[in-house]
């Protein structure tokens, strides 16, 4: 009985230690307290400590920001550019799904913001179903293609829907380890923003700001290079990856040069100002539309 | 058998707390920190984390021109005020909260599209206790639709 007792007592140290490994493991930060203490003081809130984050986040344009840009750009609404729903069923990897659903986030926010009623809530369903193939359902409000419908007129309260619904998948995904999908999504709805750019950059006379908003998509792929590579022991990722990294080449072919940044105060808001200089030639916008094309007809297919 | 079932149950749930402060900061992102951006439509990107007295987090983003933006930085209420700066990518200071007491957000816009970092820290408390504070911090970016936006010059 002893000896039972003994072994259950051990039993509670061991577990008591594992479960405090396991938090620390998450946490990934929890020095001990005095360390702390002695950190914070050396630091002093010294702003050379802002060199040191403990944790570094990758923002990538998420989808109804690329579509808030290109409608800006002056782009218009085509629905042959956005991936058919019809093709939802073809995908049943998980690498095929993820990117697949930033495609038709991506899709879905052109639609709401062209005020695309039906269209919009053909792509919310679809989103809906590639979201639950990905076990990531729960994340989403159940009731949200009946609040979809009921502002369907109100483009405001549409975006804030599909914000909303964005919000809760990708903090789901992060929350249930998963983040390595969550930066999948995000390359197949950048992608997809891409491709729609050049499209209609394409087969518009008056183009020249929807190419310099293309060509700042060299910024954003640089960032979403930097988080994938924070997964690239995972095979999606490393499936995905290359393709990133050879648009990466073709618009590295991007000239540039910038000024040093100031920030003005203008009307009551700041501006950050800098003299910037971008040279996209013909050859290389077409490169990067080209390869864009390509990539992304390995995607939707 | 009993016992060591209810001890598994325990290290289940105590496994299970880093888990379930993610999910109170995902509500507090959500509920709180959302609340701040408006007018501006939230980006729907989720980015919140749980940070002591003196940590840091950065974002890396591209902001660009001619869209009007607003960064959100809130913390949980026990923390003490939360320094952000934005930086350009050589780090130099262009935007510092500590001289605008602490002010929770930044209105900008840009003249030509860049990557800017976000660099937010945690204050240390004033109070001497052994407690180190720590709570979820969040940091929301929003843009402002097109029909309510101000003209670039």
């Amino acid at each position: 009985m002893n000896v039972k007792l003994l072994n259950i007592s051990k039993l509670t140290i061991f577990s008591v230690f594992v479960a405090t490994s396991l938090m620390i493991g998450c946490n990934g930060d929890n020095a001990n307290v005095e360390d702390q203490i002695e950190d914070s003081v050396a630091t002093g809130n010294n702003p050379d400590e802002f060199n040191k984050a403990k944790q570094v986040i990758y923002g990538i344009p998420s989808p109804i920001e690329t579509a808030m840009l290109m409608k800006r750009a002056g782009a218009k609404y085509n629905q042959e550019y956005l991936n058919p729903t019809s093709n939802a069923g073809n995908y049943t990897t998980t690498k095929s799904m993820a990117l697949n659903l930033g495609v038709y986030s991506t899709d879905l926010s052109f639609a709401s913001m062209f005020d695309q009623s039906q269209a919009s809530i053909k792509y919310l369903a679809t989103t809906k179903k590639l979201a639950d193939d990905l076990g990531i359902l729960n994340a989403i409000d159940k009731t949200i293609i009946t609040r979809m419908e009921t502002n369907i007129n109100n483009r405001d309260s549409l975006m804030e829907i599909i914000s909303e619904t964005f919000m809760n998948s990708n903090s789901f995904l992060k929350e249930n380890d998963r983040a390595e999908i969550a930066a999948i999504i995000l390359a197949g709805g950048w992608l997809e923003g891409l491709y729609v750019g050049c499209k209609v950059a394409q087969n518009t006379a008056s183009n020249k700001e929807l190419i310099e908003r293309i060509a700042d998509q060299r910024l954003s792929l640089n960032t979403l290079i930097s988080l994938m590579s924070e997964y690239n022991t995972d095979p999606n990722i490393q499936a995905v990856l290359p393709d990133m990294e050879k648009l990466k080449v073709v618009f590295d072919k991007i000239q540039t040069s910038s000024s040093k940044m100031e920030v003005v105060e203008k009307d009551g808001k700041s501006i950050i100002s800098s003299k910037s200089e971008v040279k996209v030639t013909t050859e290389v916008f077409n490169e990067i539309c080209k390869t864009a094309t390509e990539i992304r007809s390995n995607i939707i297919k | 058998m009993r016992k060591i079932l209810i001890l598994s149950v325990i290290v289940l749930m105590i496994a299970a707390l880093p888990n379930v402060a993610d999910a109170q900061c995902k509500n507090f992102a959500k509920k709180i920190c959302k609340l701040e951006l408006l007018p501006y439509v939230h980006d729907g990107i989720y980015n919140a984390t749980v940070l002591s007295e003196g940590e840091t987090a950065e974002l890396y983003k591209t902001f660009y021109s001619g869209q009007e933006y607003r960064i959100t930085i809130c913390g949980d209420e026990n923390l003490p005020p939360i320094q952000f700066q934005v930086l350009d990518a050589e780090r130099n200071v262009l935007y510092d909260n500590k001289k605008h007491q602490y002010a929770k957000s930044f209105d900008f816009k840009l003249e030509s599209s860049k990557q800017l970092i976000i660099s937010l820290q945690v204050q240390t408390s004033d109070e001497l206790s052994d407690q180190i504070l720590s709570g979820c911090v969040s940091v929301l970016v929003g843009f402002m639709n097109i029909e309510n936006s101000f003209k670039q010059d």
